[in-house]
């Protein structure tokens, strides 16, 4: 009569999972993209979130206007020198753990610009760490959802426990250490520092998390 | 709309060195680069070309029969006769500079900013003489002939970031 309604509601259908298996499960099933986009990719990313395509399928529809809020960020579209710091920084404003797609010709390598362009980052993973690369010009929205399924299976094999003594690479972000934020910016004659003594020669250039 | 007769004659006759040209109805008018602040001022004071529809350049570098190395293209409209008009005026290369129309027309400011970033025109009397479309630590103006297509900035100069481990 006065039972909590919980009480033998799992009787015969008890659900046995680790920790990290629901947590993974829970994080791959609501990857929240951030509204960005910087060229004609996306038009096409818009596409994929629109009714037909619908990535909300994947729980990833919530394009959220706030890096803050964001676990994934589509750079769909060119890169510019001069918009390289701003990827950055927005970067730097995503809550961990965050997730990069290069979406387009454009972000994976430079794309009509790769060879001639004076004003175009080659690549955007000369800015920013990306997970998955999605080529086309632009990708059909068919790509992107399947770039969508390959953080998916990213996010399914990630590790929640400290791995123990763990040397080498990834041991900052395990152990939850923050890297260092300041990131020279590529430049078209190479990457342009700062002098560590001095302020940055203009305000865009310093980046701060 | 080509331009009244009676504009460009009064314009020929308060400036001495001015061409006054016709193409397919579109008049079109050479001016010193020293006399073009006078010149815009008289157009839009005394003969109501009110809008300053574009700012941009040509470098003329190894070009047929060219003077002047840079050609600056000044289109303005007269918005109550519809009129149209093409100034342009020829700077050189060791000190490419020209009065800034910013005092005439505000728009002038941004059209004038990207002449700069693109060809390295100075603008005299500019109050924002900065890049506009590039980063400011561009060195070169890359719309200039003498740029070069290519060996600058490829992906092989640079160190790839990979996420670590996680």
């Amino acid at each position: 009569m006065t039972q909590p309604w919980i009480e033998g509601r799992f009787e015969e259908n008890v659900i046995t999972t680790t920790v990290e298996q629901a947590v993974n499960w829970a994080r791959q099933s609501s990857v929240w993209p951030m509204t960005f986009g910087l060229a004609c990719c996306a038009i096409e990313m818009m596409a994929t979130g629109a009714s037909r395509y619908d990535i909300d399928r994947f729980g990833a529809g919530a394009f959220r206007a706030s890096p803050r809020q964001a676990d994934l960020m589509i750079v769909a579209g060119t890169v510019t020198y001069k918009m390289a710091s701003r990827v950055r920084r927005l970067y730097n404003q995503m809550p961990d753990p965050k997730f990069v797609i290069a979406m387009g010709a454009c972000t994976v390598g430079g794309g009509p610009y790769f060879k001639w362009g004076y004003h175009v980052v080659k690549g955007v993973d000369l800015v920013v760490p990306v997970d998955v690369y999605v080529p086309g010009c632009p990708p059909r929205p068919e790509s992107l959802l399947e770039g969508l399924m390959r953080i998916q299976d990213k996010i399914k094999g990630h590790r929640i426990a400290k791995r123990a003594a763990a040397g080498g690479s990834g041991r900052a972000f395990q152990q939850g250490i923050k890297v260092d934020d300041e990131l020279p910016v590529p430049h078209h004659s190479g990457y342009v520092e700062a002098p560590a003594d001095q302020t940055p020669l203009t305000s865009h250039q310093k980046i701060t998390g | 709309m080509t331009v009244r007769p009676e504009v460009t004659v009064a314009l020929e006759s308060r400036f001495r060195d001015i061409k006054v040209s016709e193409f397919r109805g579109r008049t079109r008018v050479v001016v010193e680069a020293a006399q073009l602040l006078d010149v815009m001022t008289s157009l839009r004071e005394t003969h109501g070309f009110d809008l300053l529809v574009d700012v941009t350049c040509v470098d003329y570098l190894n070009y047929r029969d060219a003077a002047n190395r840079f050609g600056l293209v000044y289109l303005l409209a007269n918005a109550t006769s519809a009129e149209r008009l093409t100034v342009r005026a020829f700077v050189d290369d060791p000190d490419p500079t020209v009065a800034s129309l910013v005092p005439l027309w505000e728009g002038a400011n941004w059209m004038e900013r990207e002449v700069w970033d693109m060809f390295g025109i100075q603008f005299e009397g500019h109050p924002d003489m900065r890049r506009i479309l590039l980063p400011d630590e561009f060195t070169a103006h890359p719309l200039r002939k003498d740029y070069p297509l290519q060996g600058r900035g490829e992906r092989h100069n640079f160190p790839v970031l990979a996420r670590g481990e996680g």
